[in-house]
Formats: structure tokens, C-alpha cells, sequence
């Protein structure tokens, strides 16, 4: 799992340079960017691809204009490279829950990591984790974060637009109820006591799930602002819903994100009745 | 004025009449658990036979055990939507050896045509009006959109339980001027319209409709009819003197009640955003990746929004309680100030769409409850 950074200077080249990087995850925000199929040929018009295991062998080394990075800190050997990447990027773009968050796999950070891997491993004793899995912005400094289980590829397109045009990215840190205002989607929370985790949820994924009468499950992370003590006290005391079912429906891909965990972990300012 | 009849069953060629005359009929339908505005092609679109059932956070479908078209009371969503589109481009800019061209946009929409506007969303029109047009800026294409504009207004013969119009002084009874007024009567002598042709276009719309003389029953009936929706209205939890609002909330911008909100307000927008007044917008850039072609785009915002209030360094509107002061406070009172009338037309969606429950009568109760003056 741990790469090892190349580290020599390049001459400079006129376009900018990418490098792709992966830690803990599946693998899926990174696909996010091979899905571009119509637009990649622009893309790499643009850019020159200097680093990218997924699509690519080829490893140019840096510094490089921009880093993408996918996926939370769990092993040390993460520790060190994440260091080194952010040494060689003159912007960090992380993408994703795992690492704006630390992901599904961060459901750790409240449990015993020792009893994790004695269930899930025949062989324990080989394997070497952290007892956490956390945000890139844990432990470097990073400059845009771009949210979602997995990432739209139409936010990671404008923010790497954004760049080139050195101009703001458009990526709104509203309520996902925004989009669903705004493509005329009936709201499911109110027809149908659905617990609907977009009033406290960041926008950018168009309300998709609300599109197919799914209610939204957070996987875009907390909205700016989120009052999700409100919302978890309106599902229990309106929608009649458990208190384990509330602590569940937090305790996703963005468990870890700090104004979930308090309604993840089952505290907080939740009224405890059960 | 003229007071004519127009049997239910003839209602399709009213729509087919619009359609002729080259209108976008837009009405109401039947979405999977409420009903909004859409595009209709037929009577058959309508949502015969359905009621809504509204309260705080609370809207479902039911039934209604009869056969009238507009049992229900107010969409899910707002007109607005077609005046004035969530999304829209401004115009495009395009760079070609070193040179900038501005290419504007033009509506080349078709006229559109309103069938089920109620009493209280033909004031909401009115006082978008006052905003897009009337202001020191005009929106152009709201104003050409707005222009030829036909209504086909309905009056309400059932109130919502979140419903206060009579509060707003904006209904039951359609009162503004629209081309066409339909009250629906359903009784042992059949299930007809009641239809009031107030404006030229009305009358070249209906001139070829099988119309047959009203009675003066009939016209009796409708007033009875509408007075139903009144008297719910003001026997109901909603029914408040609204004349003294404006200094009651100027005088309480402190009130305990605005840290009381703040706790359940989820900032999420929705009752901004399902409310037919509120036309806040942000102006939103993008490029190709290129640089060559640019866009300038407007989208719906909201004060609930933290990037709303953005200024250099950061939102000056950060907690919830400034986001539903202002809010209300500006629905209620500022509007007055900048418009020469209320925000509110006691629609109730901000009521019934809010995730939350939260009631703007019982926050205006609760400030006065607390009245500091
Ligand atoms: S369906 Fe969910 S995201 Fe959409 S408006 Fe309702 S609560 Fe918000
Ligand atoms: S609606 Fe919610 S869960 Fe669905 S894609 Fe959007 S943020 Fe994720
Ligand atoms: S404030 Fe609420 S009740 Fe008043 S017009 Fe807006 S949505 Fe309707
Ligand atoms: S209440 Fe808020 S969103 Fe509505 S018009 Fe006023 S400032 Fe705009
Ligand atoms: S009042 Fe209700 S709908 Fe409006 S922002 Fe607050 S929670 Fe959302």
C-alpha cells in the first residue's frame, strides 16, 4: 500500500503538472477522474499527467503543480508519505470522504482496533495499522477539499478548471436541500417522515438520491453550519425513530467528520430516552 | 367583468383554447407525493380528485372522495419558478485572438399561461413585480415572461390548515386583476366553473368556449363556497392581526425567541426556497477549461446560506439565529420598508416544506409574547 515518492527535480514544463496519490480507500474518487471520459482529452491538453498509478506507470517526479489525493491516513508508513507529498505540490487537492474525513473505515476510531483485526484477519500479527483512520487535513495543510462517497467528477473537473483559469472554484457549501429545491424534487423529509440527512449535508452531488426518492445518507459530509442535533431530535421525535437508528444512520462514510461524530457516537446534545 | 359558466367537462377545451393561441400551459400535477406546477397538456393532467393535507413539516396527498380539480390548495412549489428560473444564464463571452465578445442571451420562450393560480400567489406575482421590474435594476426577461403572462386564477373554496391569507389580507377571494377567475362548484345541479373574464385576452381566450349564462344562485354559491376557506382560516391557529408586525420586530431584535429558533433551524433554506416572494439570487462565473469561452450564470440563494452574506474574510450572517432573524425580519418588516408591503402572503409553504416544523405564526407569536416595547 505505501508508495514511495520520487523525489528529483524536472525541468519546468509549460503545463501544469499532476500527480494522483492514494491512501486508504477503494479506489472510486480516483475513477472519478478516468470517468471524464469526454473531457480527459482536454484535460490532458491542459495538464501533463505526471503521476498516476490508476490509469498510468509512468512516474515523473517532482515538485508538482497540483496533487490529487484520495483516501485517509491509517497505516505510518501514510504518516510519511503524505509529508512528502505535500513538500513536492504546490497545491493539495484532497478528494473525497476518505480523506476529508477519514472514511467508512474511521468507524475504528471508536471501537478497539485489536478486535477489528482479530475478526477480520486469519494471520493478525501481520498486519501493522494505525488505531485511527483520519482526514488529510489531520496532518498537512491542504487547500481545497472536495467532498462526496465518491466525489461528482463535475466538481473535480471545475475545481481543476478553477485552477487553470486562476479563478474560485464554484462548489457551494450549502445544504443538498438547495439542489433539491432547485431541481423542483419534493421534499421526502416532509411527504413522507423520510430521515433525510440533507438538511445538515454539504450540496454538490445535485441531490441525487432525493432524485430517485432515496433519502440523502450524508455522503457528502456536513453542510457549513449544520445543526444536526436539531435534525437528529426531529427524526426521533417526529418520525419516531431510535436512538440507535439515529447514531446508525450518522455512523457512515463521514462518521469521523466532527459535527457527525457527536450524533454518530450516540451523544452529543441528542436526548438519550432509550 | 362578465360571469359566465363552464361545465367541468368542457374545462379541456379552456387548456386546448391556451395551446391554440400558442401559450405554455403550465397547471397543476400530480407528482408522486405532492402537487406542483408543471407543464399540462390536458384536463387529464390535473389532480382530480386529490387533496393536501398540510401542518408544520408536514405534507401528504389524500384522497378527497370527490371529483373537483383544484380540492388541493397550494402547490408544492412556487410560480416563480417560471418567471424567474432557479438556473439561468446571463450571457457568454468568447476570447478569439486576444479580443473579448459579449453575446447576450435572448428568450425566445414561448408566452406562458398559469391555469390554478390562487388568490395569494397572484399577490406573491405582484410583489416579485415590484422587485424585477420595478426596481432601479429591471431582470428584462422577467419582465417579458411577466408581460405576457396569461393567469387563470382559481379561487379557494378549502383552506390548508397552514394557510393565513386572511392574516396577509392576500385572499381567499382573488381580488387582483387576472385574465381569467375560476370557482369550482360541485353540487346536485353538476360540476361546473363559475368563470369571471376580467381582461381583453381573457375574452379572446373564451370566445370560442361552450359558455352558458351564470345565475344568480350560482354566484351565490361560489361567494358561500369561498367563505368556507375564509371562516377555516380565521377560526384556525393562524388568524392574527398582522398590522403591527413591522414595529414589533424591529422593536425585538434581541427577543429570547431568536435563540429559541436557532435551535431547531437547520439553516437548510427550503422555506426560502418554497416561498413565492423570496427572490434572492447569486451570480455564479465559469470558464472551459480553456479560458476562451466564459459564462455568466444567476441561481436561486438564500440568507439561510452562509456564502450569502460572504464579504471580504468571511460570512457576517455566521449563526443560524442572524440567518432566521434576517429571514424573518425581512419578510416581514424590511420588506415593507423597500417595497411598500409585506413579504408574506400566508401561502404557508415555509410552514409545511420546513424539515424542521418550524412555524413563522408561532415565531411572530413568540416575539410577541416576549415584546420588549
Ligand atoms: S428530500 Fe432531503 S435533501 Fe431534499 S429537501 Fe427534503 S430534506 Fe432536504
Ligand atoms: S444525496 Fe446525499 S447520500 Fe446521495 S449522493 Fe448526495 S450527498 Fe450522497
Ligand atoms: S413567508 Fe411563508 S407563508 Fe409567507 S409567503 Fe413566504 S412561504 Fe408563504
Ligand atoms: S428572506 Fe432572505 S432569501 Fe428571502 S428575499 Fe429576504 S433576504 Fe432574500
Ligand atoms: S426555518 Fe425550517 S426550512 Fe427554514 S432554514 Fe430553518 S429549518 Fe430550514
Amino acid at each position: 500500500m505505501a508508495t514511495t515518492a520520487p523525489t528529483t527535480a524536472v525541468p519546468p514544463s509549460p503545463k501544469a503538472r499532476v500527480a494522483v496519490w492514494k491512501f486508504t480507500s477503494c479506489d472510486g474518487c480516483q475513477l472519478s477522474l478516468l470517468d471524464c471520459e469526454d473531457e480527459l482529452l482536454a484535460v490532458t491538453e491542459q495538464v501533463e499527467i505526471a503521476y498516476f498509478m490508476e490509469a498510468t506507470s509512468r512516474q515523473l517526479p517532482g515538485p508538482y503543480d497540483l496533487s490529487i489525493v484520495e483516501g485517509s491516513i491509517s497505516t505510518p508508513e501514510q504518516l510519511e508519505l503524505i509529508q512528502s507529498v505535500r513538500a513536492q505540490s504546490r497545491f493539495l487537492l484532497v478528494i473525497g470522504a476518505c480523506a476529508t474525513a477519514g472514511g467508512i473505515q474511521a468507524l475504528r476510531n471508536a471501537a478497539d482496533i485489536n478486535d477489528y483485526i482479530r475478526v477480520v484477519y486469519a494471520t493478525p500479527e501481520y498486519i501493522s495499522t494505525l488505531a485511527t483512520s483520519t482526514a488529510i487535513s489531520d496532518h498537512v495543510k491542504v487547500d481545497f477539499e472536495l467532498r462526496g462517497c465518491p466525489i461528482n467528477k463535475m466538481q473535480l473537473l471545475e475545481v481543476i478548471n478553477a485552477l487553470l483559469n486562476r479563478r474560485r472554484p464554484l462548489v457551494a457549501d450549502h445544504a443538498v436541500c438547495v439542489e433539491c429545491k432547485l431541481n423542483g424534487t419534493v421534499c421526502l423529509a416532509t411527504t413522507r417522515g423520510a430521515n433525510c440527512m440533507g438538511p445538515v449535508t454539504q450540496a454538490g452531488c445535485g441531490a441525487l438520491c432525493p432524485k430517485y426518492h432515496r433519502p440523502c445518507f450524508g455522503c457528502y459530509g456536513p453542510k457549513e453550519n449544520p445543526n444536526v442535533s436539531s435534525l437528529a431530535n426531529v427524526w426521533r421525535s417526529e418520525h419516531g425513530a431510535s436512538t440507535a437508528h439515529v447514531s446508525r444512520t450518522f455512523s457512515s462514510f463521514n462518521t469521523a467528520a466532527p459535527a457527525f461524530a457527536q450524533v454518530a457516537r450516540g451523544n452529543g446534545t441528542v436526548n438519550d430516552d432509550e | 367583468m362578465r360571469t359566465s359558466i363552464l361545465a367541468a367537462a368542457d374545462l379541456d377545451e379552456l387548456i386546448q383554447s391556451l395551446k391554440a393561441a400558442g401559450y405554455q400551459v403550465i397547471g397543476p400535477v400530480r407528482d408522486d407525493a405532492a402537487v406542483v406546477y408543471d407543464d399540462i397538456n390536458s384536463a387529464t393532467d390535473l389532480p382530480r380528485g386529490w387533496v393536501d393535507e398540510q401542518e408544520k413539516g408536514h405534507y401528504r396527498l389524500l384522497p378527497a372522495g370527490d371529483d373537483r380539480y383544484f380540492g388541493y390548495t397550494v402547490a408544492a412549489n412556487a410560480w416563480k419558478r417560471f418567471l424567474n428560473p432557479p438556473r439561468k444564464r446571463l450571457w457568454r463571452v468568447v476570447r478569439q485572438d486576444g479580443k473579448l465578445q459579449f453575446i447576450p442571451e435572448s428568450d425566445s420562450a414561448p408566452p406562458l399561461a398559469f391555469i390554478g393560480v390562487r388568490s395569494c400567489e397572484l399577490h406573491a406575482i405582484h410583489i416579485q413585480d415590484r422587485v424585477l421590474i420595478d426596481g432601479a435594476h429591471c431582470d428584462e426577461g422577467y419582465r417579458q415572461r411577466r408581460r405576457h403572462l396569461f393567469t387563470v386564477a382559481v379561487n379557494c373554496t378549502r383552506a390548508a390548515a397552514t394557510c393565513f391569507c386572511t392574516s396577509m389580507h392576500t385572499g381567499p377571494r382573488v381580488e387582483l386583476q387576472s385574465d381569467l377567475v375560476l370557482t369550482e362548484l360541485l353540487d346536485e345541479h353538476g360540476h361546473r366553473f363559475l368563470l369571471e373574464t376580467g381582461t381583453d385576452a381573457g375574452h379572446r381566450i373564451t370566445a370560442s368556449l361552450p359558455l352558458m349564462p351564470a345565475t344568480d344562485d350560482d354566484t351565490a354559491l361560489a361567494e358561500s363556497r369561498i367563505n368556507i376557506a375564509r371562516e377555516q382560516m380565521l377560526a384556525g391557529p393562524r388568524q392574527f392581526d398582522s398590522s403591527g408586525i413591522h414595529n414589533l420586530l424591529f422593536s425585538n431584535m434581541e427577543s429570547p425567541a431568536w435563540d429559541a429558533v436557532a435551535e431547531r433551524c437547520l439553516s437548510c433554506a427550503n422555506c426560502t426556497l418554497a416561498c413565492p416572494t423570496c427572490f434572492c439570487f447569486a451570480v455564479e462565473d465559469t470558464t472551459d477549461l480553456t479560458g476562451d469561452h466564459a459564462e455568466r450564470w444567476q441561481r436561486w440563494d438564500s440568507c439561510f446560506n452562509g456564502a450569502f452574506s460572504h464579504v471580504h474574510g468571511g460570512s457576517v450572517r455566521n449563526s443560524t439565529r442572524a440567518r432566521y432573524r434576517q429571514w424573518m425580519t425581512h419578510k416581514l418588516a424590511g420588506w415593507v420598508d423597500q417595497f411598500g408591503q409585506s413579504g408574506c402572503v400566508g401561502c404557508g409553504r415555509c410552514i409545511s416544506w420546513c424539515p424542521a416544523g418550524i412555524d413563522i405564526t408561532e415565531q411572530l407569536q413568540a416575539i410577541a409574547e416576549g415584546d420588549a416595547s
